[in-house]
């Protein structure tokens, strides 16, 4: 085990990847950062440091500094995955995907089943995300429901270090192409890492993060983290919390979901995202529809509001779910009846 | 140089206002009171100020990321910019919006950016719909233009809004404002015409000019050139580009590895546009020392004022976060 940031076990993983096998490449904009400057290759190395070291250990071939050009970057990971390379694309804020839908969307997700079943596009498309920055409403958004709803797309969510880097050596190997949501508040954040060289984790698992009898609530990403805190602020007053990490929206782990729920029948759905078509509204149903039986209370959704991402600081706390939010929640769901 | 003095007064403090502006958000910056990511303008103003004195309210500009000095030149309130980048309820956008997302329809702003090479192709709508409205009395048309930097002229949107704005015939003007860096890569890696994008205008088919962006009189006589040409029914679109400097990081808290040793120091001493218009005028005897030091005085006391009240401005309330998403829903 190493302690390390989420940053660093991102930026560790895909560098032992990339040791590891050739096909291995990372393209985007400003992942080396400097090129054509006095200060050259490197001066910046990544806007993120999650890249940084990169060009000066694989060279110009594998790692790809690109001008401004989202459309392109998307396009050309499908190209070079279809043309049997192992591509990381950084959209440098997950905002930036309007630019690159259709490749993403048409083209990506859609070429092995259009293509039945004779294509393999084993690309990676990471997607920093996620507010908190003040940085309004085309720097901030949770865009998880777009790329949830399409078919041929999994989607990633990590939310610690150690996910981060079992996950991410997952979607490098895995043969589909794989969203990869880096929530930006989490990147400082240090935790133990399994060093195995071959460490992954499987999607489609979930992790329980707090474990309790009464309430279920299920999160992703930065909501994970907050619905840790409200768990251990309920557990003072005698409330325990299942809180489920889904780590990834794409494939599912239902079972993980409804087992909980079944036991504790109530239900609290964390999400960053807008209310309407999201990942709340989707495991919600999911609830209804397969373990009704089970719930005690109607099934709570704590999300922003169905409006962009403001500036000001007031406003963005108020559209933000936070740990409050989540208790009142919570109590909600217990005090129902 | 036709300039009369007022006209001359004026450039001068709408570039100074935007200097003082944008020098004195990089201090305030530092002490983390303003929230959110700031791009800043300065040592850019002679370019937004040359272009936007030619400019009536009726001609529309569309900005970027790096907007505030567009804003001013295009007339922008000082204290309601300076209210929205605190994020106050009192701020041009009641502060949903920010540095990045500034604007003033009713100037004829129609909005910062952050989405780099979004600008272009608002802008060629708004110029269609300036042709559909057709030439005034004069037979002029009304114009839109896109500030677009050089990072910005990438984007396979500017291209497409480029190829459609000259198969429209859009009274429409691109404007490149060559600072050799998009964000921290350097434009002659990004750009594959080699430290040249006008040259790509040129290829989409509309007629082109270049300028020295840090001399506001080389911008501001080559623009009435644009403008003149563009703003003929007929014509359609047309592109400038502007080399032009950058004197603070992309974003405020960059620290500028990619710069060479002492390029700041060399670009604030030879490429300050404010420097080089002050010798100009003086040594031309369009205006005193002591005319300018007055615009000086009063460009900071403005900015200083601009400060007290975007520290006093009201502060939105929880509940305002939904406003404004529809007009009626
Ligand atoms: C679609 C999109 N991609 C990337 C970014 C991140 N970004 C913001 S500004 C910038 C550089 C822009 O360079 P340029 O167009 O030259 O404008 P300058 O910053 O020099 O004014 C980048 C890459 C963005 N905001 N939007
Ligand atoms: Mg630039």
């Amino acid at each position: 085990m190493a302690k390390l940031t989420y940053r660093d076990a991102i930026r560790n993983t895909m560098f032992q990847e990339m040791q590891r096998d050739e096909r291995v490449v990372v393209l985007g904009e400003d992942v080396v950062g400097g090129m054509g400057t006095a200060g050259g290759p490197e001066a910046i190395g990544g806007i993120w440091s999650t890249t940084t070291g990169f060009y000066d250990a694989f060279g110009p071939n594998r790692v790809i500094d690109t001008p401004i050009s989202e459309s392109a970057i998307m396009g050309a990971a499908g190209g070079l995955a279809l043309a049997g390379k192992r591509p990381i694309a950084e959209i440098m804020f997950a905002d930036f995907i309007g630019v690159s839908m259709d490749q993403l969307w048409n083209q990506i997700a859609k070429f092995r089943y259009m293509f039945g079943g004779k294509s393999v596009c084993p690309a990676v498309i990471r997607m920093p995300c996620g507010a908190g920055y003040n940085a309004a409403a085309q720097h901030s958004q949770m865009i998880s429901q777009f790329v949830t709803g399409m078919p041929g797309i999994k989607v990633v969510m990590p939310t610690t270090p150690e996910d981060a880097c079992g996950l991410m050596r997952q979607a490098i190997r895995d043969d589909d192409p794989v969203v990869f949501l880096e929530h930006k508040f989490l990147y400082g954040l240090t935790g133990e890492v399994n060093e195995d060289p071959d460490f992954c984790i499987p999607f489609g698992h979930a992790r329980l993060a707090r474990a309790g009898k009464d309430v279920t609530i299920v999160a992703s990403g930065m909501m994970v983290r907050y619905a840790e805190t409200a768990a251990d602020d309920l557990a003072q007053d005698g409330i325990g919390c299942d809180v489920i990490d889904i780590r990834t929206t794409s494939p599912l782990d239902e079972e993980a979901i409804l087992d909980s729920v079944e036991v504790t029948g109530r239900a609290v759905i964390v999400d960053e995202a807008p209310p309407r078509c999201s990942l709340a509204t989707d495991l919600s149903s999911l609830i209804a529809q397969k373990a009704f039986a089970s719930l005690k209370a109607p099934i709570e959704m704590v999300t922003p509001p169905h409006t962009p991402v403001p500036f000001a600081r007031e406003l963005e706390s108020a559209y933000l779910p936070s740990p409050a939010k989540i208790a009142a929640a919570v109590r909600k769901t217990l005090d129902y009846r | 140089m036709q300039l009369n003095r007022e006209a001359l007064t004026r450039a001068y403090r709408q570039m100074k206002l935007i200097r003082e502006f944008e020098e004195r958000l990089h201090e305030e910056i530092q002490t983390g009171e303003i929230a959110g990511f700031t791009h800043l303008y300065c040592g850019q103003e002679a370019v937004a100020v040359g272009v936007c004195e030619h400019l009536t309210e009726r001609d529309k500009i569309v900005s970027t990321h790096r907007g505030h000095g567009h804003c001013l030149a295009k007339g922008c309130d000082v204290d309601g910019m300076m209210k929205e980048i605190w994020g106050s309820q009192d701020g041009l956008c009641n502060g949903k919006g920010g540095s990045m997302h500034i604007a003033d329809i009713d100037k004829g702003m129609l909005g910062a950016n952050g989405i780099v090479g979004a600008g272009a192709p608002i802008a060629v709508g708004a110029a269609l719909s300036n042709k559909i409205d057709g030439p005034d009395e004069n037979g002029k048309l009304a114009i839109a233009l896109a500030f677009s930097g050089d990072g910005a002229c990438n984007q396979g949107t500017t291209f497409e809004a480029m190829n459609l704005a000259v198969v429209t015939k859009a009274p429409c003007i691109f404007v490149f404002e060559n600072n050799h860096y998009s964000e921290h890569t350097g434009v002659d890696y990004a750009v594959g015409t080699v430290q040249d994008i006008a040259s790509r205008a040129e290829a989409f088919g509309m007629k082109v000019w270049r300028a020295d962006g840090t001399d506001f009189f080389a911008v501001y006589d080559t623009f009435r050139e644009v403008l003149e040409y563009v703003r003929t029914p007929g014509n359609g679109p047309a592109a400038v580009e502007f080399d032009t400097e950058r004197f603070f990081g992309h974003f405020e808290g960059d620290p500028q590895r990619y710069r060479g040793e002492g390029e700041l120091d060399r670009l604030r001493a030879e490429r300050d546009c404010l420097k080089i218009f002050r010798a100009s005028v003086t040594g031309a005897a369009l205006l005193d020392a002591a005319d300018l030091d007055k615009i000086d005085a009063d460009a900071l006391q403005a900015i200083e004022d601009a400060v007290t009240a975007a520290r006093a401005g009201a502060r939105p309330q929880p509940e305002n976060v939904l406003d404004n998403v529809y007009i009626s829903y």
